[in-house]
């Protein structure tokens, strides 16, 4: 077990307003970090920090043991974001989509069909997007997930809009990632647990 | 470190990915595209009509009002730029993508050349006939339109990047814009004057290539750095 993404006091400010400081985060690979929180209280910009879409006001991270600074290519290509935005195109349809993706990182189209099957999407590759429920766009930036085989999932709120059976596949396609050695980084006000593999982070 | 390597995608197939993918969704929504070609064609040949119908009127006032009307066309769809990536989170993913950001907006930017900027070089000489421009100052208009739509579409990007994050920023954009790009209106719109007058046109063509090249090196890296600091 090797350390993945490492944060050493790190402090941000949206406006005024502290939203952390002194934070210190650690995920190894094969583990879960949760932060948790109530609204407001900056779960998605700590989550966009430690992407590098905002600076911290203070504080470093590092990726595999590097400073991150320098290092953003590698750590990009091991890197899928998952927002509470599905970013993807509504007008286009779910392979457009996704060959569009596959077009901005290494992926194995091969994998597309497997992939779809398990999110349950099979049935929808013709439509555009906008025709797709708000659950069903979740599902294609899940697949789109998948598809990117990267080390290190960041998810905001990944259980929003799911049905239960939704949710559950999220779960089970978490675990099996960390089985798999990679790691993931959630952001949620839900209960999750994989046992014996979860670290914590509480925001005020 | 060897899966690493595998990992990254060639940089070629981002660029081509992302022109693919906007020349998909203008052709999905055609509205978009013709909106300006419209107005460019509406603005150009409601001129004539207003100044009146002599030759030499035409003539004398065809060359600015073409180039006039092809800037505000281009500016007219620049604000799009990179508005609906940011609002449906496809801006989050490109900035995350493995791929270096400059190349990617270079993609955006020529992808908005070839939605909106070439259809308006392609157009133009139906407009310069109005103008009863003869044929040599319609190639001239051609070849300095091209670049001139060019220049905007890559300066329009550093604009539109700025002004991502902020609702109605048409009017910032435009004024941001604007001044950078008088150089281009200014000598686009004389060269085609001296083409039509018969005088020597290869040092305008030259300084609008010249502007040309100086944005198509320099737009990109300046509009990534624009839509990191507009995305937080």
């Amino acid at each position: 077990m090797t350390e993945l993404l490492f944060g050493h006091d790190l402090c941000l400010f949206r406006g005024d307003r502290c939203l952390f400081r002194s934070l210190e985060l650690v995920v190894n690979t094969g583990e879960l970090l949760v932060i948790d929180g109530p609204n407001g209280s900056g779960k998605t910009s700590l989550l966009r920090g430690l992407a590098g879409l905002l600076e911290f006001e203070n504080g470093n991270v590092r990726w595999s043991g590097d400073a991150i600074d320098g290092n953003y290519q590698a750590f990009r290509a091991d890197l899928v974001w998952l927002s509470h935005r599905v970013g993807c195109k509504a007008d286009l349809n779910l392979v457009e989509n996704l060959h569009f993706e596959s077009g901005l990182r290494a992926t194995d189209e091969r994998r597309l069909p497997a992939v779809l099957d398990r999110m349950g999407l099979n049935r929808l590759t013709d439509l555009p997007l906008r025709s797709l429920s708000a659950g069903q766009q979740r599902r294609v930036a899940l697949a789109r997930m998948l598809l990117a085989e990267a080390r290190l999932w960041m998810m905001d709120e990944p259980f929003t809009n799911l049905d239960r059976a939704g949710q559950a596949l999220v779960e089970e396609l978490i675990a099996e990632h960390l089985e798999k050695g990679g790691s993931c980084i959630v952001a949620t006000h839900q209960a999750i647990e994989i046992q014996g593999r979860t670290r914590r982070v509480t925001l005020q | 470190m060897n899966d690493v390597i595998l990992n990254m995608p060639s940089v070629l197939r981002g660029f081509s990915a992302v022109v693919r993918r906007d020349i998909l969704l203008a052709w999905k929504r055609p509205g978009d595209m013709l909106n300006p070609l419209f107005f460019f064609a509406m603005v150009s040949t409601l001129f004539p009509l207003a100044v009146g119908p002599t030759t030499e009127q035409l003539a004398f006032s065809g060359p600015g009002v073409v180039w006039v009307a092809a800037l505000l066309a281009s500016l007219l769809s620049l604000n799009s730029l990179f508005m609906s990536d940011f609002e449906d989170g496809s801006l989050d993913q490109l900035l995350l993508s493995p791929q270096p950001l400059p190349m990617l907006t270079l993609a955006k930017a020529v992808s908005h050349w070839l939605i909106a900027g070439l259809p308006l070089v392609l157009v133009s000489p139906l407009v310069a006939i109005t103008f009863q421009m003869p044929a040599r100052t319609i190639g001239v208009m051609m070849v300095t339109l091209s670049f001139g739509t060019m220049s905007l579409s890559l300066l329009g990007s550093i604009g539109a990047a700025l002004t991502v994050g902020l609702n109605r920023g048409t009017a910032l954009l435009s004024l941001l814009i604007l001044p950078l790009a008088m150089p281009v209106l200014i000598f686009g719109a004389r060269t085609v004057s001296m083409a039509a007058a018969d005088d020597a046109v290869s040092a305008g063509v030259y300084f609008l290539a010249a502007y040309c090249m100086l944005m198509l090196t320099l737009a990109p890296f300046a509009t990534a750095a624009a839509l990191r600091i507009s995305n937080e």
